[in-house]
């Protein structure tokens, strides 16, 4: 599969040079050809057809392409897809097994987490990264954390609420294992 | 949007990567966090024929203190592998106290100090705490390293001193010869934003006297202020009384060369510096008395 901008124009030129890149995406191995300018968002969006990553300001402010790459959370619009090369990448459409919603994508359920839901894959995905990182945070560090997200909808309560719940839930699954 | 065509470099050698640049004749781009680069180049304000991603090149992810205190930074340590660092808040409390105002939590896992450094945006943070803290750019070409005093390196708005075939490789901030003190605030409309206000404090104290005291400011002009002579000269031998306070936030609130916009008006960010100095200034007076 080859992944040019160039495919979308009504001039499609031949000679465009790409590079062969192998990226795991939520834990597939892709290989893929794309041109040097081609980014990691659109790659995923327009390339791979994972379209939960949403694409909004464009300009790295408001962190709705949020995608985890080595599990930390980066803005996929800010960065090149062939610089993902050999490494993993893990969109919204990872949190989520067949039949089950992951404990983040439950919280926004059921605390209303989202109005639009623009935002929201961007939200869960640094979500995913705090908890990692920070099983249990306080409200502030929720904040904290989702301070390079923006939301116009929600006025961001119903979204921290949702964090907390998830936080809960994830340390509470973690304790009936143990 | 997307970028203008360029063609890409992925070089996994210093050695390499500078050959690349040194092919390209100033034609070619070093790609570190790509957090300013990669939006200018969806902007279209930049267009190189030739982007070459250091990223893969080792050795550069690293911060270490030498035996003496001084702080080493590679090309590719992330803004939040300082903010996260357990080794610099004792020796380098203005480095630290900037690296949780960096941009944003998202961008701080990507972006690199020194390339902010070199990107020389007239904002930006850590600029300011290199001419504060009296801060060098290690500098690699084709004929080896040289250092560059960040106060020669940053030139202008956008423009740093390195030549077309040079990397810089490193941030060298050197340790102070008493105990460290210093501090940084920012004043923005919203995480991320552009900051409306930045004061960047760095001081070496021998006891309760300063020995060298360091500023330096960020958003009120249109490059990085250096207010170093400003406030050493109201603080250099002097202990943090609150008369000797308020003259080094008067002296260096005359530095900024602040304009109206819609961040505020030129004498609201002049009132906004001169309470960042002496807020710092007191913070650190009144730890100071607590630990004695």
């Amino acid at each position: 599969m080859t992944s040019l901008y160039n495919e979308v124009a009504a001039d499609p030129g031949a000679d465009v040079p790409t590079r062969r890149v192998s990226i795991s995406v939520n834990g597939e191995k892709r290989t893929v050809d794309v041109e040097p300018r081609l980014l990691l968002a659109h790659l995923l969006r327009q390339g791979l057809g994972l379209t939960g990553t949403h694409t909004g300001c464009d300009t790295t402010n408001c962190g709705a392409c949020t995608v985890l790459f080595d599990g930390r959370p980066i803005k996929s619009c800010t960065m090149l897809a062939v610089q993902a090369d050999g490494h993993e990448v893990e969109t919204v459409e990872g949190l989520a097994s067949a039949s089950e919603l992951h404990p983040i994508q439950e919280g926004f359920k059921e605390c209303h987490g989202l109005q639009c839901g623009y935002c929201t894959p961007g939200m869960m995905m640094a979500t995913k990264a705090l908890l990692e990182k920070n099983p249990d945070p306080t409200e502030d560090e929720v904040r904290w954390a989702l301070s390079g997200n923006l939301c116009r909808c929600t006025g961001y309560q119903n979204i921290v609420k949702s964090v907390l719940w998830a936080a809960e839930k994830m340390r509470g699954d973690e304790g009936e294992e143990a | 949007m997307y970028p203008s065509r360029f063609a890409y470099e992925a070089p996994t050698s210093l050695a390499e990567a500078i050959a690349i640049l040194d092919r390209n004749g100033g034609e070619a781009k070093i790609l570190a966090g790509g957090q300013s680069l990669v939006p200018m180049l969806k902007l279209r304000f930049a267009a190189p024929g030739t982007l070459v991603d250091i990223n893969n090149i080792p050795g550069l992810s690293d911060h270490w203190l030498d035996k003496d205190g001084t702080l080493h930074i590679g090309a590719l340590v992330r803004h939040e592998d300082l903010e996260f660092s357990t080794i610099i808040a004792d020796s380098h409390p203005t480095i630290a106290a900037a690296a949780e105002l960096v941009a944003d939590p998202i961008v701080r896992t990507r972006g690199t100090f020194v390339g902010s450094v070199c990107h020389a945006d007239p904002q930006g943070d850590w600029a300011a705490t290199m001419v504060a803290s009296g801060g060098q750019i290690i500098a690699q070409g084709p004929n080896g390293r040289r250092a560059i005093d960040v106060r020669e390196f940053v030139l202008g708005p956008f423009t740093n001193a390195l030549a077309y075939n040079e990397i810089a490789v490193e941030a060298v901030i050197p340790a102070a010869t008493g105990t460290a003190k210093g501090g940084y605030l920012k004043l923005e409309r919203r995480v991320g934003d552009f900051a409306t206000a930045s004061v960047a404090v760095n001081l070496d104290m021998h006891g309760d006297t300063v020995h060298r005291a360091g500023c330096a400011l960020a958003g009120v002009g249109g490059r990085t202020i250096d207010a170093n002579d400003a406030i050493n000269g109201a603080l250099k031998g002097k202990a943090l009384t609150p008369e000797n306070v308020e003259a080094a936030a008067d002296a260096v609130a005359a530095m900024a060369e602040p304009r109206s916009d819609h961040r505020g008006s030129a004498d609201y960010k002049r009132h906004i510096v001169k309470t960042f100095v002496s807020r710092i200034l007191t913070n650190i007076a009144n730890s100071e008395q607590k630990a004695a």
